[in-house]
């Protein structure tokens, strides 16, 4: 509880006494001020950022499931099949991780330039104009954010198949169960405390995320995240910044609830 | 597996937790940079100057600019016997405003004598209206005289009290002539097709929306609601037909010379110091913007350590070093000739130099423009933000 009230409630509180807050910088007072929350529900052309909300949601969204894809096959083959090597490759997925977040980011600049083999590739094989590019585009965020976060889905996915005792697999087997019919009566199923945490682990954190719209996106892709930067940093703007981040983390938490009475909560703790 | 902690072992091992994890942000508090700043009224053994990165000459420009001599900072440590030490920390106004403001509003010095902040963005005349800035002591700085006319009476410090010109630069237009012909105007930049998809512009409301009021044929430095809906709806425009990429900060030079961009809105020193010979740079037919970075002082600093550095930079000799090292422009009056007597090539080049006909077509940007909350809050929207 101590650990709760410090890290949390404690900077929670600060929070949203200044998103009640009015005034222009530095002088802010408390003046229960909730016009600040009404007014950035609003749709962007009466001043509100309703859209960069929306937007936010269903990139993470997309991004969860892209990482959800492609992670679960590969931690799969790890758990299951890699064997003495299994250490190594979950060494290949950490190991972006030692790289900075904006380096890894950046990287995809160079990934997905105009000039770069990706574009290239894909405009001969005529899946891009000639003219087409992936950089400035929903794509290239979209993949900037799953890529920055599968090892959030990787990760806890890998321990859930690793902890599932392959002699439930035999077992399965006796009882004449084809491999696929017992991945999705045996290994599935217990594999789904990872899943659900993997994916929480993903979608919370892409949900807040701004970096990756910030450079390999347009204005057109620009989420809550970049709105929340720019009004504390460029209009020293902190009661709206805070008003921001309390609805983000409100309907993130209201998602939360959501998704757990979907799972059921002894998927949680598997 | 798990082993059950009790709940006394959690207690105690989280409070050494949290003492071991608070204990270098504690030091943090201490420290606050490296000695120096007081109030003494005589100039410390140290200076500490923040300042942004190729801002300043180095042992590796001075060469290339073909010039025999130390760096101006060790000029200045050799005549004074103050060691200068130089953070380059400062990559955007914002940023380094959002680092610093908590302490200066608390009245607390952030460990540096010197710090510079650019005259068109907001947060120059914020540190000056917030008092978090000390006044220069003139009588250290004789070579005040040699500041040039039009920098004297600048409106968020007329007299000059708190702050001295750093670096000047100009906004204009930049291409890459492997990916495009010249483009020599803003119109062609917001409108050419064959750019679509291809242009840079600003982040910073006073450098692009400038040089789309020179343009549209409006000046810059008043700034009324309607010239200022003509400048944001011909953004919005090129926004939304796709024409522009992205809006840049620091970051739009390399993009430029990888070709990913055809032609961006850029700022002289930073295609001079590129030296990449398929790039090209321009003042923009219907005018370009000046802008100043200039040097304060914040609490907590030593004014007069700061005012002996001030001073010896705006000697025109060391002015003239300094300009031929970093290729902005100095605000010293005689330095071009200095210059010349340096190194008659370098001197002759006209992006660090500019002729009085380029400084007339310069313009500066209006602060109530770049200060009016209605008008950033638009400015954010067009950028999606």
């Amino acid at each position: 509880m101590l650990w709760l009230a410090i890290f949390f409630l404690v900077p929670m509180g600060f929070l949203g006494y200044q998103s009640l807050q009015s005034g222009d910088f530095p002088h802010f007072h408390f003046t229960w001020e909730f016009s600040n929350y009404w007014n950035v529900l609003h749709s962007n052309h009466d001043g509100g950022y309703r859209e960069q909300y929306i937007r936010s949601f269903v990139y993470a969204g997309i991004a969860t499931a892209a990482c959800l894809v492609l992670a679960y096959p590969l931690v799969y083959w790890i758990a299951f099949r890699a064997g003495p090597w299994r250490n190594l490759f979950l060494l290949f997925i950490v190991a972006p991780f030692f790289v900075t977040y904006l380096v890894r980011t950046l990287a995809w600049l160079n990934i997905l330039a105009n000039e770069g083999p990706v574009v290239r590739i894909l405009r001969d094989v005529h899946v891009l104009g000639p003219n087409g590019r992936l950089l400035a585009t929903t794509f290239a965020v979209v993949s900037g954010i799953t890529y920055n976060f599968f090892p959030f889905m990787a990760l806890p996915i890998y321990v859930s198949l690793e902890q599932i005792d392959a002699r439930l697999l035999e077992a399965a087997k006796d009882l004449y169960a084809s491999p696929t019919r017992a991945f999705f009566r045996v290994t599935l199923p217990l594999s789904a405390p990872g899943i659900v945490a993997g994916t929480l682990l993903t979608f919370i954190p892409a949900a807040g995320d701004f970096i990756n719209a910030y450079f390999l996106g347009t204005p057109n892709q620009q989420m809550i995240g970049n709105v929340i930067q720019a009004k504390f940093l460029q209009s020293l703007d902190y009661p709206t910044a805070a008003a921001l981040s309390f609805i983000l983390m409100g309907t993130i938490m209201v998602m939360l609830l959501v998704y757990a009475r979907i799972v059921g909560t002894e998927k949680l703790t598997g | 597996m798990n082993q059950a902690m009790t709940r006394d072992q959690l207690l105690r091992r989280g409070a050494a937790g949290l003492t071991v994890l608070s204990l270098p942000s504690l030091l943090a508090a201490c420290g606050g940079g490296g000695g120096g700043g007081g109030t003494s009224s005589k100039p410390n053994d140290v200076l500490n100057f923040a300042n942004w990165p190729y801002y300043i000459d180095t042992p590796a420009t001075l060469k290339k600019a073909g010039i025999d001599r130390p760096t101006t900072l060790k000029q200045f440590e050799a005549k004074t016997g103050i060691k200068v030490n130089y953070y380059v920390e400062i990559n955007d106004n914002p940023g380094y405003f959002a680092k610093v403001e908590g302490r200066l509003s608390q009245g607390d010095g952030i460990g540096r004598d010197i710090i510079v902040s650019t005259d068109n963005d907001k947060f120059l005349g914020e540190y000056i209206a917030n008092k978090w800035v000390q006044k220069l002591d003139k009588s250290l700085i004789p070579n005040i005289k040699n500041l040039i006319p039009a920098q004297q009476h600048p409106p968020f410090d007329p007299n000059r009290d708190y702050s001295l010109p750093w670096a000047s630069g100009m906004d204009g237009i930049a291409w890459n002539e492997k990916v495009s012909d010249p483009v020599t105007s803003v119109k062609q930049l917001l409108e050419d097709p064959k750019l679509k998809g291809r242009v840079g512009v600003w982040n910073t409301m006073g450098d692009t929306l400038g040089l789309v009021l020179l343009e549209n044929g409006d000046d810059p430095a008043k700034v009324t609601d309607a010239s200022f809906n003509r400048a944001l709806a011909r953004i919005k425009k090129a926004v939304d037909s796709g024409q522009i990429l992205k809006f840049y900060g620091n970051d739009y030079a390399p993009v430029l010379a990888k070709g990913d961009l055809a032609a961006t809105m850029a700022w002289s020193g930073d295609i001079a110091n590129l030296a990449d010979p398929h790039l090209h740079w321009v003042v923009p037919d219907q005018g370009g913007i000046i802008w100043t970075d200039n040097m304060i002082i914040p609490l907590g600093g030593s004014v007069p350590t700061a005012s002996t550095y001030m001073n010896f930079m705006y000697g025109p000799e060391i002015s003239a070093q300094w300009a031929l090292g970093a290729n902005y422009i100095s605000s010293v009056t005689g330095v071009k000739q200095a210059a010349e007597n340096l190194d008659p090539k370098a001197a002759s080049n006209t992006l660090t130099f500019p002729t009085s006909q380029t400084l007339s077509q310069m313009h500066q940007n209006d602060p109530a423009m770049l200060t009016s909350k209605k008008y950033e809050k638009e400015w954010l929207a067009v950028q999606g933000q």
